[in-house]
């Protein structure tokens, strides 16, 4: 019944203003449309998330949810071009999509008396009929409840990323798949699939307590890292970076930050992303060519977004206990945005640092780095050693930066051919270009080296 | 992308008075939503110009003028910097402020250059 509806709208935002309705000549009323399309897509924005979390709550699943909130998007599309945005969109989108979540539960309450059931929903049906105070109440809880339905362990990752950025960040279908460069029709299916795998488990839409919290909220900071990382460092195509992503998953975490701000990891998580994306700016060359770390000139990394991290990292710290994986990884991130010249940087801290983030998460990733810390503060030989023991590793078998950080180790160590050797196979196993072309270029250097030797 | 919104807040930027307790009621509450859906990532008021002082430059030369201003529809009395995804978006947020007078500059930052 309701299937049509949101098959015709899911792609409402994408279809840009109806051109053709309008007359060839631009007119007015074509103008004030257009403005009319551009308010409405920037309000579904600002207004989604609260609208999708708020329907959710009163009717149990964030499907129908969606469903809702996009009809009523719909009939703003329809109504506002006309008759101008009201002067409360956001109550306007809420209080039609109200009625129209009532309409919803009074047809499931009848049809649930004709088959003589109670049961759950019947309950929850009585629940929302007092929707006026139900939707208006607080919304934090509804957007934390949002945030971890949609990040839900139930689902792929894939999905979770999907499904968060489209609830969470008011992202079209359109704008997602761009950001993670696969076609449109992968991610629509995605968001299909992890509805169904969410209705199919019965997934309610709740915030989890106690040990399932921590579980839960570890893959609410996961799916927004993973956002994050997408865009600091494309895994394909010709772009190094992609800022977009990376400010999608900054504006989760802070709006995270706000919903959960007793949780130090959401701190350390918004820490890390503030810092790292201090260097966005530094991190590309002219040519679009990736330039790392102590490469780069750090009167390009951003000061305000240093700050921010910094004082993000310190609300983590204020909250008591040892730090956990994420704020780790700020500290460290820290250690370089505090170091006024690439020598400044304290090194044996980082090794400290990574020490503690082995402890808590260990991973060959996470060893890798340590190894890079290793051979900065004792001398590269002790650092591939610590590399070299990682070559069995099976997760790391076609991690391009593990032949790259080897190769960088054995250059340093004059060992030349060996060096080349390990970053031909990087440029390899990589599918971004820039990063390809950037590990040429020094398995080319390398060869020069052994010529000059 | 980033945006700077410039606050001319015609003659209460030089006010000496300070708004009520129930303006700046509005205008925290205003703030909050901004900061909890990740939009603030800066935000100032300024001292009336009669503090504030301006430097002319002509060639080598440099004058300096003391404050206060008298273009008082141009004083900006404070700032904010949003993330926002679009003009759009800034605009929709600003229209939502609790101001009764003045106008509000939006301009977007210069970043990424060379990307």
């Amino acid at each position: 019944m309701r299937s049509s509806s949101t098959r015709a709208c899911d792609g409402a935002l994408a279809i840009g203003p109806r051109t053709g309705d309008a007359p060839a000549r631009p007119g007015r009323r074509e103008t004030a449309a257009t403005e009319a399309h551009r308010a409405i897509e920037a309000i579904w924005r600002i207004e989604s998330a609260r609208l999708i979390a708020g329907l959710a709550r009163v009717v149990g699943d964030i499907g129908t949810a969606e469903e809702l909130a996009q009809d009523a998007l719909v009939a703003a599309l329809e109504q506002w071009p006309a008759a101008g945005v009201p002067e409360r969109p956001g109550a306007w989108l809420m209080g039609t999509a109200k009625h129209l979540a009532i309409d919803l539960i009074r047809r499931r309450k009848t049809l649930e008396r004709k088959h003589e059931e109670i049961g759950r929903d019947v309950e929850r049906a009585q629940e929302g009929l007092d929707l006026d105070t139900a939707i208006d109440d607080e919304v934090g809880d509804d957007l934390l409840g949002l945030i971890f339905t949609a990040c839900h362990p139930v689902l792929s990752k894939d999905a979770r990323v999907a499904l968060t950025l489209r609830v969470l960040g008011g992202l079209t279908t359109e704008e997602i798949a761009r950001g993670f460069l696969v076609p449109v029709s992968t991610i629509a299916q995605r968001i299909v699939r992890a509805r169904r795998t969410l209705a199919e488990a019965h997934v309610r839409f709740e915030v989890p307590g106690g040990a399932e919290r921590v579980a839960r909220l570890a893959s609410v900071l996961e799916v927004i890292y993973l956002i994050f990382n997408e865009g600091y460092s494309a895994t394909a195509g010709k772009d190094w970076v992609r800022p977009a992503l990376c400010e999608d998953a900054l504006r989760l975490g802070r709006i995270l930050a706000e919903l959960a701000p007793a949780e130090p990891e959401v701190h350390g998580l918004v820490a890390l992303m503030e810092i790292q994306a201090s260097r966005l700016g530094a991190r590309v060359g002219p040519s679009g060519e990736p330039v790392l770390l102590l490469d780069q000139d750090r009167a390009r990394w951003d000061r305000l977004l240093i700050r921010r991290g910094l004082a993000a990292l310190e609300r983590a710290e204020r909250l008591g206990g040892a730090l956990g994986p994420y704020a780790l990884q700020a500290a460290i991130a820290a250690c370089h945005a505090r170091a006024p010249t690439a020598a400044d940087t304290d090194w044996r801290r980082i090794v400290a640092l990574y020490d503690a983030v082995v402890q808590l998460a260990p991973s060959p990733v996470v060893e890798l780095n340590r190894a890079v810390a290793v051979g900065m503060a004792f001398g590269p030989a002790a650092g591939l050693e610590l590399a070299d023991a990682l070559v069995a590793e099976p997760s790391l078998k076609s991690y391009h930066l593990l032949p790259a950080v080897r190769g960088d180790l054995l250059r340093k160590l004059g060992r030349s051919e060996e060096a080349r050797a390990e970053f031909e196979r990087g440029a390899s196993l990589t599918e971004n270009l820039r990063e390809r072309e950037l590990m040429q270029r020094r398995a080319a250097e390398c060869a020069a080296d052994g010529m000059a030797g | 992308m980033r945006v700077l919104i410039m606050a001319k807040e015609g003659n209460q930027s030089e006010a000496a008075t300070p708004p009520t307790p129930e303006a700046m009621a509005e205008y925290q509450k205003f703030d909050q939503e901004l900061v909890k859906a990740g939009v603030v990532l800066e935000a100032g008021r300024l001292h009336p110009s009669s503090q504030g002082k301006r430097v002319r430059f002509d060639g080598k030369k440099r004058t300096v003028i003391d404050g206060p201003f008298t273009e008082t529809k141009e004083l900006v009395a404070g700032y904010w910097l949003w993330q926002v995804r679009s003009i759009d978006e800034a605009l929709e947020w600003l229209k939502r402020a609790p101001y009764d007078g003045g106008t509000f500059e939006i301009r977007e930052v210069v970043e990424y250059e060379g990307m």
